[in-house]
Parts: C-alpha cells; structure tokens; sequence
C-alpha cells in the first residue's frame, strides 16, 4: 500500500535527530509537527517568526496571533521564542537552521526543486518563503507525492517548472519511497513493499538506482 | 513633551497621499492593522502601492481597500491563500501589478532601507526568474544578486500596547514584519490594542522603540 499523506510525513519525522531545529513548510510537510517522534527535543521553526511551535491548539485554546507558516493557530513548546521577520529569515538564510522540510511540484535529479509557479498566467505565483529556505538552510529535504493525481511523474530529469533552487535537495520522502539525491542521481533507499522495482521505476521519470542494502518503506497505520 | 497618540482612526490616516507606498504589516490576520485599512478606504488615498506578505483576504481589509480600485500594485511574496479572492480577480483581468519578492528578501530590503543602506547581496533566487535582470557579483565563490532597499512613504502596523512616546510590544507571532515596516517608513502609523502609561511596558519588552512610531490610534480587539 502506498503511504497516506500522514504516513509520509511521520517516516520523514524520524529521521529527525534529537537537538535538531527544522522549517517546515507549508502543506505536507507542516503535518510532521503531529508526528514527532518521542523522547527527542525537536525545534520547529516557523517562517513567521515562531521558534519552537508546539502541536495545534485544544478548541479553547486558540490564538489568533499564533499561527504557523499556513497560518494555521499552533502553541510554543516551553523553551519557544518569537522574533521578527527579519530575524525569522536571519535564521533562514544563514544558515542556522539543521534542515527545511519543504513541499514541491517537481524534484530533479540533479536536486532541482520546482514549487513556487507552475508559469500559468491566469493564476499568480506565490513563492513564500521558499527561495530564502532551499538557499540558506543546511540541509533541504522534500516530502511530495510520488506523481500528481493523473500520474505525471514529480521526480524528474530536469525540472519543467521554474526552479526555486538549483541542486539543493538531499532527500525525498515519497507515498512509494524513500529516495536520495546523489552525485550519480537518485538513489532508492526504501520503497513500500507490495510494488516492484520496474514498477517505482516507470512512476519516476528519471532512472532510478537500488541501494544496496534496499530496505521496506513502512509505517504504522493513521 | 511627547505625544504620538491621536483620538481617531481619521486622524491617524490623515494626509496619506495618492501613489503612496504603504507597508502593511501583518502575516494572514496575525498582527494585521484592519481597523486602519478600513480608515484608508475612508480617508480617500488611491494609486496605492501596497507591501505585504500576503494580497488580502474576505472583501474588507487590505482585500476591501483593492475592491474599491485603491491599490495599483502590490509587493508581496505569497499573493494566493483561501480567500484572496479579491486579488485572484483583478490579477485574472490585469487590473493589479504583482512585485513577487522571496519573503524574507521582502523584509530584508525594508531593513535595509530603515538601516540607510543602498543594498545588500543576496543569494536568494540565483538561476531562478525571480534573479533575472538584477546585477551580480561573486563574493568567495558565491553568487550574490543586488538587492535594492524598500522603503515606504507609510506603514500601517498592528501593535498590542504603546505609550505615548510611541513604545510598541507585540504579541506572539502577531509581530512579524511590523517592527521592521514601522522602521522603514517615513511616517509610521501604528494600531494597538491597548494604550499604556510611559513606563509601563518594561524597557526590555519594547520591542519598537518610540523614535520608529509617528502616530499611534486604540483600537480594543
């Protein structure tokens, strides 16, 4: 079985070391905040300002003035502080952060990321925060679905749409994979259990290598 | 003596000018100064060129000042959220300007502008379209485009108290781009919640110290 959206971004969760501090952005990648792995300090930091968000709000604990990058109502671990945004992205782009989880459209090969403009004309582009992560935090590593809903492959040669940055991703976590981005290309570490090899392989447009220890992609049941 | 708080909405926009730029502070509706949107549809100002993160939302707000043909441009970094439908309109017909700026370079070029820099080098954006046509240069082995500052005839910001001197403290993440906006405008106009004595925010908690605010209105809520 291909993974749910929660189920890929808990495997992404654990390879979260404890002590790191990580951006999460919008989307796909924001649900890792609900599936942190225990006994591990974990600093999420938020674009807008928020160092330490905590897990969403009971329903009578909502604040308004604190929200994370979806503007969704989050809380502060204890230990949490707020900044501006321009010390927000000091951190962004200096290199303070351990790594950015981000979402995508297109990754490629080479570690292209593609997720802030699909070119239409009719609909306006919005890039975020996104440039300013894929550039300045140590590590990038992105969480997408492993085609679109018709089945055009996100993991691709060359990036069709507009790049964010230019080879900056380590590492994918997909619905049917666990992929890394090496010096040769993409590298499967882990796939899911019930699809074979060939079958990974012609969901990816670009060619796919087999680590030699290959493990199972799994996680528990959300 | 100093006193920067005025009684009104209408006397905390006035003499805004048309074709000015208005930083507005604010990320979503955290920390988003709504009460003098609606007082700068009132007061009159068009030609507007608007700096936020965001392109508005609903119909009233920054939304309701586009709406009603105000806002000739807007510099924003993520035009597009559940209920920008105002902008999604006047973009589809080509009746609004789009400046797309990375979000922090969006802030960072009103910090340099409240800092009187001419600009600073950047590395966000390199081999993607949002670089083309800025000015390079390689700094050690990087590349760097130039960013120019951005600065504002106004800003609009959201504060939770001020005093009279102009002492602002925020809450939560409501702070985000309002220390910075308030900081790069020529006149900074500032909505808070609740007005303090002088000295009752503690000095470390001031966060926008009162030499950045030129006027600043109570608005509960």
């Amino acid at each position: 079985m291909p993974l749910n959206r929660k189920q890929i971004a808990w495997r992404a969760a654990q390879d979260l070391a404890d002590g790191v501090y990580v951006n999460l952005g919008i989307g796909l990648p924001t649900m890792v905040a609900d599936v942190l792995p225990e006994g591990r300090e974990i600093v999420l930091q938020s674009e807008n300002g928020v160092l330490g968000v905590g897990p969403a709000p009971g329903a009578n604990e909502i604040d308004l003035d604190l929200v994370n990058a979806g503007k969704q109502p989050v809380t502060l671990v204890t230990g949490g502080s707020y900044v501006h945004h321009t010390d927000s992205f000091l951190m962004i782009r200096g290199h303070h952060l351990d790594l950015a989880l981000l979402g995508a459209f297109e990754v490629a090969e080479n570690g292209d990321l593609a997720n802030w403009t699909t070119g239409d004309p009719k609909f306006p582009p919005g890039v975020g925060g996104a440039m300013d992560l894929a550039v300045g935090a140590k590590e990038i590593r992105v969480l997408v679905e492993h085609t679109t809903r018709g089945g055009t492959p996100r993991l691709r040669r060359r990036c069709g749409y507009p790049l964010t940055a230019a080879g900056v991703v380590r590492r994918i976590y997909t619905d049917l994979a666990v992929v890394d981005v090496t010096a040769e290309g993409f590298l499967v570490r882990e796939m899911v259990e019930d699809i074979d090899f060939a079958a990974l392989q012609a969901k990816t447009e670009a060619e796919l290598r087999k680590a030699p220890d290959l493990k199972v992609l799994e996680a528990p049941p959300f | 003596m100093i006193d920067k708080r005025v009684k009104n909405l209408a006397d905390a926009v006035a003499g805004i000018k048309d074709g000015a730029t208005v930083l507005c502070g604010g990320f979503g509706g955290a920390g988003s100064p709504e009460a003098l949107y609606a007082a700068l549809l009132e007061q009159g100002a068009r030609d507007l060129v608007v700096v936020n993160n965001n392109a508005g939302t609903g119909r009233t707000g920054l939304a309701g000042l586009m709406a009603a043909g105000r806002v000739r441009k807007i510099i924003c970094s993520y035009p597009r959220s559940s209920g920008s439908v105002v902008f999604e309109e006047l973009y589809k017909e080509g009746k609004i300007e789009l400046e797309l700026v990375p979000q922090g370079i969006l802030s960072e070029r009103m910090r340099c502008a409240a800092a009187g820099l001419g600009g600073f080098l950047s590395p966000v954006g390199i081999g993607t379209q949002l670089a083309e046509g800025k000015e390079e240069r390689e700094i050690d082995g990087r590349r760097y485009v130039l960013e120019k500052p951005l600065r504002g005839d106004v800003a609009l910001v959201k504060a939770d108290r001020g005093d009279r001197w102009g002492n602002l403290s925020y809450n939560k993440s409501a702070r985000n781009f309002n220390p910075t906006m308030a900081q790069a405008a020529a006149l900074a106009i500032a909505q808070v919640r609740r007005f303090v004595e002088l000295g009752e925010i503690d000095p470390e908690q001031v966060i926008t110290p009162g030499i950045f605010i030129d006027r600043l209105v109570e608005v509960p809520g």
